[in-house]
């Protein structure tokens, strides 16, 4: 393997309905830093069918050039034909850099097409930078530069390590929705778009898909939501939730939870933060009957602003609240409601 | 029908992290379990045992200590189990573990390989679709439910906001969800029986069409740069105060921070 014959930073640009997913944008905008650093550009990969016409969506937030696999076989995400197109694509443009989302589609197409073009990935990282391999120069071992840095929680979010993939190509990570930040999009920013078709011929693991049921939510993506209001097993009943749905009412924002709520059957898993769940960053993020467990911190610590409310003084969510308040939050949350309700009101 | 199931022994991180002077995790002061995902997918492979029929064969990559999960795996119902284990695959990253367990399995029969999606102590997800991609058979990540159709597999698979009902020809590699089922407990009879049973060991000789280049810690693309302790944001304020005072308290907090 030349290495130095791969060249640019490339995102896979998950589209899921004809539509780009928003983790394809935080992944442009990361890109975009690092082809700064590499000096060269970036390039989005976009499968699907029918699926040009998003190109300039993808140029307005980053992508210098397109490259689009358009085929029928690849209109409903199935592992084999797009980790044929991935590979394909990859084989073909040697790119240094791929980046893919940590989604339920990129958690799955990433492994298998990293297994093929025998290469290392490195998951869910939180941090990609571009530095030395090894950090620290080491008498008689080549230290590599201008290497992807990966940075990655481990152990339930107990420890974090820094990976290199210094001796194969290329670079791949995987990034969880909502840690990267989309650039201001750029109107009417054209890119480069070039179409490859690599071939498609179904076999076994072509699998068919009988069928696709889509879950029926009215409610917002915690992932958007500017306030969170999240409720743990504190929070005692499922009846009981609506005390915060009335603050985060009063607010303009989204009920979220623990996962022993999930658990619990109380609420539906869409509404997960954590290590299982979602991770968020929202401006404020009120942590109701939350303990705090190290897998439920691991996603919301980004947050903002921490309140939590919670009776037990030595729950380990006070160790990340900037604001904790030790109390009964069934007689705290409907005062703060109605005392909310008041302030705005009086604006 | 022959199902694989493999299974990895974790520390439980539910109950902290220990460390040792040095920085490195202490896995010999943490609790071993099996990991959850896994136990559903072993769960969800004696299901299919209970329902059409099944030699149930369980594999682990490991420590000799690892055994035990093995044990734990028969003692639910399993009916054979295979331990990887030699020095030199030690320190693999998941390409360098996703082609030994390969190599193992290609010793094996199977129908069906049932996999946990993560495991807890990595978190990464990749070692299943690995597998399946050097065995060279499809694979449905994110089961939550798996059913038999003549010579298919029908699954649904799960997304963020939807599930694919997916079929597949057998043989084929599934990957489990925790949520997939409750596992079973090991019976007093089943306990007995399992230390009863031989466990087959393999080491680096045993494994099938496997380059030494790719196995251990020099067969890992991925390398490891720096590890450290996650360093913490650190507590804010905590105050105890009656109902009113807290809320007043909450209130002047949002109004400082231009939330209201």
């Amino acid at each position: 393997m030349n290495l130095e014959e791969y060249k640019g930073v490339y995102v896979f640009a998950q589209q899921v309905d004809n539509e780009i997913s928003s983790i394809a944008f935080e992944l442009l905008g990361k890109a975009k830093d690092l082809a700064k650093d590499l000096n060269t550009d970036v390039t989005a990969v976009l499968l699907g069918s029918d699926v040009k016409g998003l190109a300039d969506n993808l140029a307005e937030y980053g992508a210098d050039k397109v490259i689009v696999v358009d085929d029928p076989e690849l209109k409903v995400y199935r592992t084999e034909p797009y980790a044929h197109a991935l590979a394909e694509v990859i084989n073909k443009y040697k790119p240094e850099i791929v980046l893919v989302g940590a989604t339920a589609i990129g958690r799955d197409l990433g492994p298998r097409v990293s297994a093929r073009v025998a290469t290392g990935l490195t998951a869910d990282c939180t941090v990609l930078e571009i530095g030395d391999f090894p950090l620290q120069a080491i008498p008689g071992q080549e230290q590599k530069h201008n290497q992807l840095l990966m940075t990655r929680p481990a152990f339930g979010g107990n420890t974090i390590a820094t990976i290199a993939c210094p001796d194969n190509r290329p670079q791949m990570a995987t990034v969880r929705a909502g840690v990267m930040q989309k650039i201001q999009p750029i109107k009417g920013a054209k890119a480069v778009v070039e179409e490859f078709n690599p071939g498609f011929t179904p076999d076994n693991k072509y699998v068919e898909i009988l069928d696709v049921v889509k879950a029926v939510t009215d409610t917002v993506d915690i992932m958007d939501a500017k306030i969170l209001v999240s409720g743990g097993r504190g929070v005692g009943s499922p009846e009981n939730f609506k005390i915060l749905e009335d603050l985060a009412a009063v607010l303009g924002g989204t009920v979220s939870c623990s996962r022993a709520v999930v658990d619990a059957g109380w609420k539906p898993k869409d509404l997960q933060v954590g290590q299982t769940g979602k991770t968020v960053r929202p401006n404020v993020y009120f942590a109701i009957g939350i303990s705090g467990a190290i897998q439920h911190v691991a996603g919301m610590e980004e947050s903002d602003i921490i309140i939590a409310i919670n009776k037990d003084a030595d729950a380990p969510i006070f160790d990340v609240a900037d604001y904790g308040i030790v109390g009964d939050l069934n007689k705290i949350v409907p005062k703060l409601t109605e005392s909310l309700k008041a302030e705005i009101a009086a604006k | 029908m022959k199902i694989v199931v493999c299974i990895k022994q974790v520390p439980d991180t539910k109950g902290g992290v220990k460390f040792n002077p040095d920085g490195t995790l202490d896995r010999g002061a943490m609790l071993a379990i099996m990991n959850p995902d896994d136990k559903a997918g072993l769960e969800a492979a004696l299901r299919l045992k209970d329902e059409y029929g099944a030699e149930v064969t369980v594999v682990t990559m490991g420590l000799p200590k690892a055994e035990e999960v093995l044990r734990e795996a028969m003692a639910m119902g399993a009916d054979n189990g295979i331990l990887v284990t030699d020095r030199v695959l030690g320190g693999a990253d998941t390409w360098a573990t996703s082609t030994t367990i390969a190599g193992a399995i290609r010793n094996l029969e199977y129908d069906l390989i049932i996999t946990g999606r993560q495991a807890i102590d990595g978190d990464t997800a990749q070692v299943g679709p690995q597998i399946s991609e050097h065995l060279d058979i499809p694979v449905i990540s994110y089961a939550q439910n798996i059913k038999i159709d003549g010579d298919s597999v029908v699954v649904e698979r799960q997304y963020e906001d939807r599930y694919h009902v997916v079929k597949a020809k057998m043989p084929c590699l599934i990957t489990a969800l925790s949520e997939l089922n409750e596992p079973r407990y090991m019976t007093p009879g089943g306990i007995f029986d399992a230390y009863q049973k031989e466990i087959t060991v393999w080491g680096r000789a045993d494994l099938k069409d496997v380059d030494d280049s790719n196995l251990g810690l020099k067969g890992s693309p991925t390398k490891i740069a720096k590890a450290s302790d996650k360093v913490r944001k650190g507590a804010g304020e905590k105050v105890t105060l009656d109902p009113d005072e807290s809320v007043s308290y909450i209130v002047d907090k949002l109004k400082v921070k231009h939330v209201i």
